[in-house]
């Protein structure tokens, strides 16, 4: 393939993987920016939005599209419910402790892998894609999905963009971001806003797994390398961030699909983790975070 | 006296009969290393259930000498060291006779060396060269499937007549994969043929469409052979990206191993060619022997279970279990075996053997194991897709699949 094609080649696949990512990213750096914990069971959460998207749209026949979009609606709103049950019966109790709540999101993260791997087997599950057109662009063919992935993530982020910026939820969670002592004495329901934060945490990462699932297949093992890659882009664009979340997840995404494409797949990880080291050397705080007092 | 007739009922069932003469005897132990989890877990699922049915069968017909054979399944993960600890568990636990039915070469490479210090008989249904080349050890056999060296060798004439001259190959990057990469160039280049591309894919990878630009443009023929859950989404990616502009495809079975070849996406594959171990589809010359494997397996013509149409099985490989069970009974019964000490008996038997005619205990076709190399040879069979289905359209020798010995292991001592 000639250089031209080749580079939007690996440009197209690079935005694709960027637009998941920045979700999946997103629900981290939320849960990390209000909360101020470390959830080490989000890639969890992402799997269990793809195994769900696979289970609700087996109950669908006839047309793909209609089973896509029910899984679209009820995956992301059960693994919300989910995050929050463990929120509620788990975290709470430990006062969102910094380092306690690191080892018990490491306990719900095997949980939840093994009840999936209990509850639908070990097997890959593909879901149909919800349109099946192949563009014919020259030099090569590029599912029409994989834009409609791009374009659905954009959305996605401006909406969780316009409830944090314009809503009187947003606000609370803004405030409680800033400092939970004074939101709670402004009487704030911290307990709440955190069980919210943490359940749409998970449902954000759970919509990216919906939209990936078409392309990918739902399997119990899938969590672990979106974990590590949302972590990178996370400490890369700033905890809490999520300017900075967005600006991480598309260079992530983007080089990692190009160098993917033109050196391979794991010099674009060990080149990932470099750059982690570069930003905590030079930026601490990340791209786009600001310094805490 | 309800009990006492119910009693005399399953003393009348013919199985039942042929044990009450030995109906002191313990069960024969097989410890069966099975992949119920990571990445092997389709092959582990039909794995177990051929390995069910034949136990089954073969204990219907009165068992190892009249004792009947009990399977003791161990989980590995698809993962090399928890396949050493099951071992361990099979010989020191569960005090099994034997140990049997890995397929992934790396568990097998990982748990072979732990058989040999275990001194327990491990038969292995993998296809890695690994037995035959001297890697392993005088406790490791592979006589129910054949070994990649030898498929790819007999493949290579056929691709090169039949598909095209110059290949570029997409294989996984383990052990299984460089097989492929290394015997079947070598075979390729010796017909004449070139090897204008290798692409290695990490095990793990759940995206394919990054490696496909480096394909080089002039490859007539794509030599593809995927493993793991995300073999689906490798050939759809593969479609995607060709379209109708692909080159010819040749692949190994492997790439679509547990798939609907129905599913949508696929419809680019018809008129490839496939290397099948054992055909999928039920073929208009179909065997008696394979009708009943097919049967007792609870297989349907379509190579899907009979009572899901959607899961479909690991056809192509999982006959290995059926075969090799079969051969540790004949080695058994004929060295005499009474106990875990007559393990090397066990095994020189089976080192004895030769020709394995087509047969109900071997339903994929006639075989010739090579005792010194532990390894077994056999027919292969290239498919066409046509209209959805893998046709038969040709079947190799079981002399083209011969290739020079590596390794005496008669040699070693026990």
């Amino acid at each position: 393939m000639d250089l031209g094609p080749y580079l939007l080649f690996a440009s197209l696949e690079g935005l694709v993987h960027a637009a998941v990512l920045s979700l999946i990213a997103l629900g981290l750096s939320l849960v990390f920016g209000v909360m101020r914990i470390v959830n080490v069971a989000h890639g969890e959460f992402f799997m269990l939005g793809a195994i769900l998207a696979w289970w609700v749209s087996s109950f669908v026949l006839g047309n793909p599209a209609l089973g896509f979009l029910l899984a679209l609606l009820v995956a992301p709103i059960i693994a919300g419910i989910i995050a929050m049950f463990s929120d509620w019966l788990i975290l709470k109790h430990l006062k969102y402790d910094p380092e306690a709540t690191i080892i018990a999101t490491i306990g719900i993260l095997y949980i939840i892998q093994q009840a999936a791997l209990m509850t639908f087997g070990p097997d890959a599950r593909p879901v149909e894609q919800p349109f099946n057109i192949r563009l014919d662009l020259y030099w090569f063919g590029f599912s029409a999905y994989k834009f409609f992935v791009i374009l659905a993530s954009i959305i996605l982020l401006l909406s969780v963009w316009l409830v944090m910026t314009k809503t009187k939820f947003g606000l609370l969670l803004r405030a409680t971001q800033l400092d939970s002592e004074t939101a709670q004495a402004f009487g704030i329901p911290i307990s709440t806003v955190y069980s919210l934060v943490f359940g749409a945490g998970a449902a954000i990462a759970a919509v990216g797994a919906v939209l990936i699932v078409p392309i990918q297949q739902a399997h119990y093992l899938m969590g672990s390398e979106p974990l590590l890659l949302a972590f990178i882009v996370v400490i890369i664009g700033g905890l809490g961030s999520l300017r900075g979340t967005v600006a991480a997840a598309v260079l992530i995404g983007m080089s990692d699909g190009i160098i993917s494409v033109f050196f391979s797949p794991t010099l674009a990880k060990i080149l990932a983790t470099l750059l982690v080291v570069f930003v905590l050397l030079i930026r601490p705080n990340g791209l786009f975070g600001t310094a805490k007092v | 006296m309800k009990g006492v007739a119910a009693a005399g009922s399953i003393a009348a069932m013919p199985g039942f009969v042929r044990y009450s003469q030995a109906a002191s005897s313990s069960p024969i132990k097989i410890g069966f290393q099975v992949h119920r989890t990571g990445i092997g877990a389709a092959y582990g699922r039909w794995y177990d259930r051929t390995t069910q049915a034949a136990v089954k069968v073969l204990n219907d017909a009165g068992g190892v000498n009249g004792r009947p054979i009990e399977i003791v399944a161990e989980d590995d993960g698809t993962d090399p060291k928890r396949g050493a600890e099951a071992l361990e568990k099979f010989a020191n636990q569960h005090n099994c006779d034997v140990a049997f039915g890995t397929l992934f070469s790396h568990v097998v490479i990982g748990s072979a060396p732990r058989a040999g210090e275990l001194k327990l008989p491990y038969f292995v249904v993998s296809e890695g060269h690994h037995v035959a080349s001297g890697m392993l050890n005088r406790y490791t056999l592979q006589p129910g499937i054949t070994d990649v060296k030898s498929q790819v060798q007999a493949m290579a004439p056929f691709v090169k007549e039949n598909v095209g001259k110059k290949v570029t190959m997409i294989y996984p990057d383990f052990a299984f994969g460089h097989d492929h990469r290394d015997y079947f160039s070598a075979a390729f280049e010796a017909q004449g043929g070139e090897i204008v591309g290798k692409v290695p894919i990490p095990p793990t990878e759940s995206s394919f469409s990054k490696y496909f630009p480096k394909i080089p443009r002039d490859t007539e023929v794509i030599y593809h052979v995927m493993v793991g859950p995300a073999v689906l989404t490798f050939v759809k990616e593969l479609g995607e990206f060709y379209g109708s502009k692909s080159p010819k495809l040749f692949g190994f079975i492997d790439s679509l191993e547990a798939v609907d070849l129905n599913t949508p996406g696929l419809e680019f594959l018809d008129g490839s060619y496939f290397w099948e171990g054992n055909p999928r589809y039920a073929q208009a010359d179909q065997t008696e022997h394979d009708k009943f494997y097919r049967n007792a397996v609870g297989v349907d013509a379509n190579g899907a279970s009979v009572s899901d149409p959607k899961d479909v099985s690991t056809y192509a490989h999982m006959f290995g279990c059926w075969e090799t069970l079969h051969i540790i009974k004949k080695g058994m019964e004929e060295s005499g075996y009474a106990g875990v000490k007559d393990r090397a008996k066990l095994i020189e038997a089976v080192e004895s053997m030769s020709n394995m005619p087509l047969s109900q205990a071997h339903p994929q076709g006639a075989k010739i194991f090579n005792g010194k190399t532990h390894q077994t040879f056999g027919h292969q069979y290239i498919t066409k897709m046509t209209n959805g289905k893998l046709v038969l359209a040709h079947t190799t020798s079981i002399e083209d699949t011969f290739y020079p010995d590596e390794v005496d292991y008669t040699k070693q001592s026990f």
